[in-house]
């Protein structure tokens, strides 16, 4: 069979000329579809930024936040509640919430607070700068490194700025995982100094955060929270509900997703209707083989590697093409949220195989509808 | 007594439905020796090219046998009767049927690789037979690059570079001015027969006539004469 397979792909790749365009359509499409979902896989992991840099195992809120941004106040006494249940192994309050921050050039700019509880600090960020211990100082805040960084006028340490007329001092220089969706710079600090320097309404914990004693307690936890009228979710928990918000509550998905159909939709059509007049205009060649005595499975097999052949090239090339032009705009554009998942690379491997199914259903359909005689009557 | 590469009794075919209907061939009875050029001639939509599919085993007849080498090709499987052509039966095509995009050598390989040798050794046998017909020097041009009596004789190797017994050529000389086609089938009378091989030719061009061993002619599905070529030199007249 290799010496057959051999033939198919001598006959495809010497067609230069339809195996450009056969190549240049999968890697448009798969190009489209892969940029298409790996900038909404990059916007779904910003949205969930503070999840992921927190860090922690559970997350005790209120059951009407959506996202980690809209946080809703619950009451000193959960947080309690929580630390009593069983298989909880700690349990520590966390704050977030939006202020804006006057600079030294006097214009203001929104940022992201985030206040770690005091005794733990548990969701600390890593520092480039500077000791964690001096986030005890007087108006000590850590700023993060991140693409928002300029913002804040590149600040260095010792910086002071004023957040809600109070005066903010900048302690140390972090780093994070992941820079949060809506372009603000973010700052630590600690819970009782964000309660401080940033108005709240009564209730002011915007998260319990939860390490069980065991894994295994993780599902009785949940319950027990449950039973107080909250919800604990764990990490991955908290990021697919984001997620679901992004995906089915805001148009978001639902115009991503008509984006990257409408991508598989043009590979499709000009892969299938290429590889089809491929077919076609070999078609008495293969007639031909099948007088000299190539068997039906064989002919399928030649068809199939056909397609596939040029399905998974294209699918390397336009999943090159979109990395390097996903990395040349992070170069560019460091908010550039895309980021190429195993999730749209294994989507838009799929796409591809129903491409190359499609376009070899037609070509095969064609090759055996073929009949030696026909070769014969010309 | 000579012996039968094709042994046909009875053959007949029909096409179409109702009152479309053709009877193309009507109760055939065609023997094909070894060692003997057969010329099929008659005017057109007589039967000539269905016969020669019957026989090819490539279009299955209504009705009747066809033995090749005494196999009934018509109670053999799809893939049983693929095999038997690819191991039997050499096909020279009237438009040759050479792929444009693979290599002289490439083309006469093709039978060779369907036979599942390795690529390599096909090509290196492939070669001799471009050495058989002339054409050892143009193994690595495509075929698009040779003149038409050069693309007959690629299409001529490829179908003896499996070894059939039994060779159907399609208007061998439609394609080709009148010397080169001549030419064609003397090298093939030449060459390309022996005792081993029955060679069955469907064919317009009176010109090659002397070259036959025997001549089969056909009318409305029907064969209406047999003619013994007296110049053949080479074919048993008995």
């Amino acid at each position: 069979m290799r010496g057959i397979l051999k033939l198919a792909y001598k006959l495809l790749v010497n067609d230069k000329a339809k195996f450009t365009a056969l190549l240049v359509g999968i890697t448009f499409a798969v190009f489209l579809m892969i940029a298409m979902t790996s900038l909404f896989a990059g916007v779904l992991y910003r949205a969930s930024a503070t999840v992921i840099n927190i860090g922690t195992s559970i997350w005790v809120m209120d059951p009407s936040v959506q996202t980690v941004a809209n946080t809703i106040g619950m009451p000193d006494y959960v947080l309690d509640a929580v630390r009593s249940m069983d298989g909880v192994h700690y349990a520590v309050p966390l704050y977030t919430g939006g202020a804006l921050v006057k600079l030294g050039d006097g214009f203001y700019q929104a940022v992201n607070v985030v206040g770690l509880d005091d005794t733990s600090l548990l969701g600390r960020p890593q520092l480039l700068d500077g000791n964690i211990e001096d986030i005890y100082g007087e108006n000590a805040f850590l700023v993060v490194k991140d693409t928002e960084f300029h913002k804040m006028e590149n600040p260095a340490m010792g910086t002071e700025f004023e957040l809600n007329d109070h005066r903010g001092v900048v302690v140390g220089i972090a780093k994070v995982a992941s820079s949060g969706l809506f372009g603000v710079p973010t700052l630590y600090t600690t819970y009782e100094r964000a309660l401080q320097y940033i108005p709240n309404p009564r209730f002011t914990i915007s998260y319990v955060l939860v390490e069980p004693k065991t894994p295994a307690d993780t599902a009785r936890i949940q319950q027990q929270v449950n039973a107080l009228g909250y919800m604990a979710l764990t990490k991955q928990e908290f990021m697919g509900r984001i997620s679901d918000f992004y995906m089915f509550q805001t148009g978001l998905g639902m115009n991503l997703l008509i984006m990257t159909v409408m991508s598989f939709i043009v590979g499709l059509s000009i892969s299938g209707q290429t590889f089809y007049t491929f077919v076609l205009e070999n078609i008495e060649k293969f007639g031909a083989l099948k007088a000299i005595g190539a068997k039906r499975r064989e002919l399928i097999g030649m068809i199939l590697f056909q397609a596939g052949f040029t399905a998974l090239t294209g699918y390397g090339l336009g999943i090159g093409l979109c990395a390097a032009t996903i990395a040349a705009a992070k170069m560019r554009l460091p908010d550039y949220a895309a980021m190429i998942t195993w999730w749209n690379l294994t989507l838009g491997f799929v796409m591809v195989l129903i491409i190359a199914g499609v376009s070899s259903y037609v070509g095969v359909r064609k090759v055996l509808q073929i009949e030696p005689f026909d070769i014969f009557r010309g | 007594m000579q012996t039968a590469a094709i042994h046909a009794r009875g053959v007949e075919k029909w096409f179409g439905e109702g009152e479309a209907k053709t009877h193309a061939l009507k109760s055939v009875d065609i023997d094909a020796y070894f060692g003997e050029m057969l010329y099929i001639v008659g005017p057109s939509g007589s039967g000539k090219t269905t016969l020669l599919s019957v026989l090819s085993g490539i279009l299955r007849p209504d009705a009747g046998d066809v033995q090749v080498e005494g196999t009934d090709i018509w109670k053999l499987s799809s893939d049983k009767l693929a095999t038997f052509r690819l191991q039997k039966i050499g096909f020279v095509f009237q438009d040759y049927h050479l792929f444009p995009r693979l290599t002289t050598v490439e083309n006469v390989a093709i039978p060779l690789i369907l036979k599942r040798e390795p690529w390599s050794e096909a090509i290196a046998e492939a070669a001799k037979y471009l050495e058989i017909v002339g054409l050892k020097n143009r193994a690595e041009l495509a075929p698009v690059k040779l003149s038409g009596g050069e693309q007959q004789r690629v299409a001529i190797a490829r179908a003896i570079a499996s070894h059939p017994e039994v060779l159907i050529m399609d208007e061998p000389t439609a394609s080709l001015d009148g010397d080169t086609g001549h030419a064609i089938v003397t090298f093939v009378k030449e060459h390309v027969l022996n005792e081993k091989r029955s060679i069955v030719i469907v064919t317009h061009d009176g010109r090659i006539y002397p070259l036959a061993t025997r001549i089969l002619k056909m009318e409305d599905g029907r064969i209406i004469g047999i003619q013994k070529n007296a110049h053949d030199e080479k074919g048993d007249a008995s």
